[in-house]
């Protein structure tokens, strides 16, 4: 393991206690809500915020105590922070001026890096004429002058325009591949992390609440904050065998499990009738329509009734099912379409 | 004016046609209150003898003058910075017991009396003083009455606006640059001087700008610390005054001067202070 880390910062109403191993070449995301404390645990990860308490060692060297400017970190800030008074080559240049090399030598390391993040005309402007993906690159070059062993990129894409996002991320998907150390980045974008992370840890609280790889976190969530992430309705039930009991509802599931369990399907596995359908389909029960908005090309409709659900239908199914607000309606999804698992 | 659907012209049209209507009862005093800041300038142009201007200028004592004024003053202004600068970054950024108390005593010069703070510099610099007695005899250095007394004079009393300045520019400068920095390996000191300082820059260049006009026009704290002497600490505003009682002539000569720097340094300044809103 490359990044061992046992973060706690203390404020008055606030405790961040997490732990965080990264592997060398790994790339991790920490995802969770606004306030959670995943930027002070990348802060205190730089230095920048004082840890009360843990450890944090990197390449078996102990950081615990060791201050920002002598740390082999290497950061991007949200909003890059490019130094407005320099070039974006001398921004560069900066951080290998600063441990010691020449000015030619640091600028040959700059031209090298802008080159490599395809910035090669760009060397002699400032900051303020870069455009925001190109700013994100020159903060990113910047940051790898130093040849940090763990890199830091605090909400990467955040503050780029929709379309800018989808290119920027796929190049910082590339140059995140070709990065050596260990990565950590923060973002509250559940898209930026399954497309940029071998590994996402969800923070809530201040307290890690599931990790695991992004396929595994998005098909199994182990919270609402994160079921609504990746778009699925979530329940906490007690199973046995192949049924689980959700309050009053008992869903029918495909595994055969026991105990304390999670059952998470998605929004558009739910199928809506005006009234009781025949037959007697299993995992129905009725609802009253709470809300109704447009999502994507369909439309989401919110019921309240035994459980709280979430379901997907076309705009055609809408209008045919004449639904309004406050009505009684049924729902069901298939057993097949649920996905039980361990609490 | 066309009117267009941004809020922003919206308020300027409110306010041309409400907001900016001016009570009647206030026009007179306003007049007056312009009259009066301007007419002495206006009398000093009509009353300056043009024709023999630049044969007056190239007087030896009026250049004697204007020479140790701009000397002592950008040398004044120089320590000022060296000095001023640290104590605005300790003011705006330090946490120590009784910094407001610390801000505040900066700012006396501001207020005091000229003449006041040159009483003072004698007590404490003069030869009998608690710090001039072992200037004195440890150094053999006499500070009042001499240029670099002159120099002493106008840095006291001009300090405060450059440190003023100064602190405010930090106080609004984002100090994630300086984190940004720290995470690229910069010691504090690198951090000062390749992020803080250029990040602050507009605001020292003010400062030192005001700060330099303060000491040019420096009269009361020299005249008591340094004395009047031609050519050592005669400076320009002592020059005029002492020129209005023998050569009014070469009195409203060394003021025109004086106006003029005056007024260059306001337009080198407009974008700071005279556009405030």
């Amino acid at each position: 393991m490359s990044l061992n880390a046992h973060l706690v910062v203390e404020r008055s109403a606030f405790r961040l206690d997490i732990t965080l191993s990264v592997a060398d070449g790994e790339v991790v995301a920490l995802l969770g809500p606004n306030g959670a404390g995943k930027t002070t645990a990348l802060r205190a990860l730089a230095g920048l915020t004082p840890m009360t308490g843990g450890s944090l060692t990197l390449d078996g060297r102990d950081l615990t105590r060791v201050p920002v400017e002598k740390r082999a970190v290497g950061m991007v800030f949200q909003d890059y922070l490019l130094f407005p008074h320099l070039s974006a080559l001398d921004n560069v240049a900066f951080g290998p001026r600063c441990r010691g090399a020449s000015k030619s030598q640091a600028r040959r390391t700059a031209q090298a890096l802008l080159d490599r993040v395809g910035l090669t005309d760009q060397a002699s402007s400032p900051p303020g004429r870069l455009s925001g993906g190109q700013a994100q690159r020159v903060a990113l070059a910047r940051a790898l002058a130093v040849k940090p062993r763990l890199l830091l990129l605090d909400e990467p894409l955040a503050a780029l325009d929709a379309h800018t996002r989808l290119e920027v991320r796929a190049g910082l998907r590339r140059h995140l591949a070709a990065f050596t150390g260990a990565t950590v980045l923060v973002t509250h974008d559940p898209l930026d992390a399954m497309v940029l992370a071998d590994r996402i840890i969800v923070i809530e609280g201040g307290h890690t609440v599931q990790e695991g790889a992004p396929a595994e976190v998005a098909r199994r969530p182990r919270t609402d904050y994160v079921a609504k992430l990746v778009g699925l309705n979530l329940y906490r039930g007690e199973a046995e065998g192949h049924r689980v009991r959700v309050g009053e509802l008992v869903f029918s599931v495909t595994e055969e499990i026991d105990g304390p369990v999670f059952v998470a399907f998605p929004p558009a596995s739910v199928a809506l009738f005006r009234s009781r359908p025949d037959g007697s389909p299993r995992n129905l029960w009725e609802a009253r329509i709470d809300g109704v908005e447009r999502h994507g090309d369909n439309v989401r409709v919110h019921l309240e009734g035994p459980v709280s659900v979430s379901a997907d239908i076309t705009q055609a199914a809408l209008a045919e099912l004449d639904l309004q607000l406050g009505q009684q309606v049924w729902a069901s999804v298939k057993a097949t379409e649920t996905h039980a698992y361990p609490a | 004016m066309r009117l267009s659907h941004s809020s922003g012209n919206h308020r300027d049209v409110r306010r041309s046609r409400v907001a900016g209507r001016i009570p009647w009862v206030l026009t007179v005093p306003a007049a007056a209150g312009l009259l009066f800041l301007v007419l002495p300038l206006a009398g000093l142009l009509l009353r300056a003898p043009w024709p023999t201007l630049l044969p007056r200028l190239a007087e030896p004592n009026v250049l004697e003058a204007l020479r140790l004024s701009l000397v002592t003053a950008t040398i004044a202004t120089a320590v000022c910075i060296v000095l001023g600068v640290p104590l605005a970054w300790v003011l705006a950024r330090a946490e120590f017991p009784g910094r407001r108390i610390v801000r505040a005593l900066v700012t006396v010069p501001l207020v005091l009396p000229p003449v006041v703070g040159g009483v003072a510099l004698l007590l404490v610099l003069g030869r009998r003083g608690v710090v001039g007695q072992w200037l004195d005899s440890a150094f053999g250095i006499t500070l009042p009455f001499t240029t670099a007394g002159v120099m002493v004079a106008e840095a006291f009393v001009a300090m405060p606006f450059l440190v003023i300045s100064v602190e405010g520019a930090l106080r609004a400068a984002d100090l994630r640059y300086e984190e940004a920095a720290a995470t690229l390996g910069a010691s504090r000191w690198t951090i000062f001087r390749r992020v803080t300082l250029p990040l602050v820059a507009p605001g020292v260049a003010a400062g030192a700008v005001l700060c330099w006009a303060r000491a040019l026009g420096e009269f009361g704290a020299t005249i008591t610390f340094a004395g009047n002497f031609p050519g050592q600490t005669q400076t320009m505003p002592l020059a005029v005054y002492l020129a209005l009682e023998t050569d009014p002539e070469a009195a409203i000569v060394l003021s025109l001067v004086l106006l003029a720097v005056s007024i260059a340094i306001l337009a080198s300044l407009r974008d700071r202070w005279v556009n405030s809103p």
